[in-house]
């Protein structure tokens, strides 16, 4: 087992450092010139010649392409990740900042729709082909269909436009000192991320459970009369739950994807806001270190996913 | 059982229908929008601005007085086009990876595959707009993007594929009667593992239409003026409190013509896999 934790953890490094290349080269093949951008142009449109060497070298792009990737990767690691080109700040704060709120939203809409999706999907199972089951399959078929941003805005209409019952969006509340404001600012954004998930494990859960169904031992567990909740809970969930827990997980970093659209339909202070606000102002280092960020956090909760696999199904080991 | 059995495969056929009719007027109104759609999608009237339905606006005006029927209209156009250009493109460079991979395997194998993983180590949605924001948005470049976000999963199926298929007996026949490997790839190996990727791209055709939306929905995607149902949302939600009308229409048409390519991707899988047959 720890063999395995440590050799999965070994073959994440050259994806990472794929990646982290990738990210590089997004910005280095940018079109526009960042020490142009700082060094700014006179009247006629040219650049001081003087000024324009000294900040290109002042930002290191006078060295060779190598050089400059192994110090960039050098200064990510000690925390030493650059001013933005336009606003001056540091970067690392405000994307640790803002990854705090990013981090609750996922976590809580995950649990959402990790709840509301098996219990929902275990449901469906049980009274199957009934108008609940129906209810819960239009839901889980719609809910993948439907764009989330969409439903974002139609719950504001609904919510906050016509009914006045919540805000449009932001967020200043914390969970502790102000739980009721907390949770009324968490509830529609939570919702919107959380139906995806939910979706997608109802279906799984609906059909794993009923694959389960058909098993002898189940049969055997009804032969002996036991009660249908025992055997539910006793015997054909444990079984099926197994590939739903790797899909919720798994679907943790699609999660962390989607948070970009839904902080902006609510206007949330996270690094997906933050993302787009600087791919609007052209502010590429802000969106390259945002980028690198989130898709590491996706790598991870992955990473995670994997392990809690193999050490919830005691057929799988692999040293 | 025999009943329920009945009951589940019409309600199957019915959701094909309701998707081949979803697509089939989507697919005419893109193609005849300059003949159906009553008024001129792009030009501004102030003086009709934020109108409610009515008879001259069927949906509206937006803020700058355009026709919101007009616009959803062309819309369709774009939505089409690169839900369809983009999955086909991932499909060509995802084959071409794939059947490279898995038949020459070893380094090359490594090399390639690495690359797919790193590519697919990023959220789809965040690496679009990343790649939209140097690029720029027009819609070939937005084709592109949605194409080179999808390749992975298309060299993955075909990949696989082609692992197995090259141990087959009538491969190995082939290879026996002296025949080149880019024959083999060509001509054998690739329309034997045709039929998982059919399946998969229209299901990808969604997904690519829902990408589309998201990313003119933020403000990234195909450059307005140009009618998209994302950019419509956008728009729209600006004066949500005073038109909240204008939210709707564009966002039920993502919805059903992405709910329409699933049931139909479902429908090619009953069609083209049985084995695979009612297990979603």
């Amino acid at each position: 087992m720890q063999k395995y934790f440590v050799r999965r953890l070994l073959n994440m490094i050259p994806t990472l450092l794929l990646v982290s290349l990738g990210v590089f080269a997004l910005v280095r093949w940018l079109p526009s010139d960042p020490a142009r951008l700082l060094a700014g142009v006179d009247e006629s449109g040219a650049v001081d010649p003087v000024l324009y060497a000294k900040i290109k070298k002042d930002l290191g792009f006078d060295q060779p392409v190598l050089v400059q990737y192994i110090s960039w990767l050098g200064g990510i690691v000690s925390g030493n990740w650059g001013k933005s080109y336009l606003s001056g700040m540091e970067v690392f704060p405000q994307i640790v900042h803002r990854l705090h709120f990013t981090v609750q939203l996922g976590l809580v809409s995950w649990l959402l729709g990790v709840i509301v999706g098996i219990s929902l999907g275990t449901v469906s199972a049980v009274r199957r082909n009934s108008p609940i089951d129906i209810a819960v399959t239009t839901f889980a078929i719609s809910g993948v269909a439907i764009p989330h941003f969409w439903l974002g805005m139609m719950l504001i209409v609904v919510f906050a436009v016509w009914l006045g019952w919540l805000p449009y969006g932001g967020f200043n509340a914390s969970l502790f000192t102000s739980p009721l404001l907390w949770m009324q600012q968490m509830l529609l954004p939570t919702f919107v991320l959380g139906t995806g998930l939910a979706a997608i494990l109802m279906r799984q859960t609906r059909a794993a459970l009923l694959e389960v169904f058909r098993e002898p031992y189940v049969l055997t567990a009804r032969a002996k009369g036991l009660k249908e909740s025992r055997v539910i809970w006793g015997h054909a969930m444990k079984n099926s739950l197994l590939p739903v827990v790797t899909i919720a997980s798994l679907q943790f970093g699609t999660l962390i994807g989607g948070t970009v659209v839904t902080e902006t339909v609510f206007t949330l202070p996270g690094v997906g806001k933050f993302i787009i606000d600087a791919v609007l102002r052209r502010d590429y280092l802000v969106v390259q270190m945002g980028l690198l960020v989130l898709t590491v956090a996706v790598m991870l909760s992955n990473f995670v996913a994997d392990v809690l696999y193999t050490y919830l199904d005691p057929r799988i080991r692999y040293d | 059982m025999g009943f329920r059995h009945t009951l589940r495969n019409l309600m199957r056929v019915r959701l094909a229908k309701f998707a081949a009719v979803v697509l089939g007027v989507t697919l005419v109104a893109a193609v005849f929008a300059p003949w159906l759609a009553p008024h001129d999608p792009t030009k501004a009237k102030p003086w009709d601005s934020l109108r409610p339905p009515s008879a001259t606006y069927w949906l509206g005006a937006d803020r700058l007085g355009r026709d919101q029927l007009s616009r959803l209209i062309y819309g369709a156009r774009v939505s089409l086009l690169i839900g369809v250009g983009g999955v086909g493109i991932a499909v060509l460079l995802g084959m071409s990876i794939g059947v490279t991979a898995g038949w020459y395997r070893g380094v090359c194998d490594e090399l390639l595959m690495r690359v797919m993983d790193g590519l697919s180590a990023f959220p789809a949605l965040l690496l679009a707009l990343s790649l939209v924001a140097i690029v720029g948005g027009t819609v070939l470049n937005i084709i592109l993007v949605v194409g080179i976000v999808g390749t992975p999963w298309v060299a993955r199926v075909i990949r696989s594929q082609v692992l197995s298929l090259r141990e087959r007996e009538f491969i190995v026949a082939v290879r026996g009667l002296g025949a080149k490997p880019g024959r083999i790839m060509l001509k054998h190996l690739l329309p034997n593992c045709l039929a998982p990727v059919i399946v998969q791209a229209s299901l990808a055709v969604a997904a690519a239409i829902l990408l589309e939306a998201a990313l003119s929905f933020l403000g990234v995607g195909v450059k307005p003026p140009t009618p998209t149902w994302g950019g419509m949302l956008r728009h729209a939600f600006e004066t949500v409190s005073q038109a909240p009308w204008l939210t709707v229409s564009p966002g039920v048409m993502i919805f059903l013509v992405v709910l329409a390519f699933n049931f139909f991707g479902d429908a090619l899988r009953d069609v083209l896999d049985p084995k695979l047959r009612g297990t979603r």
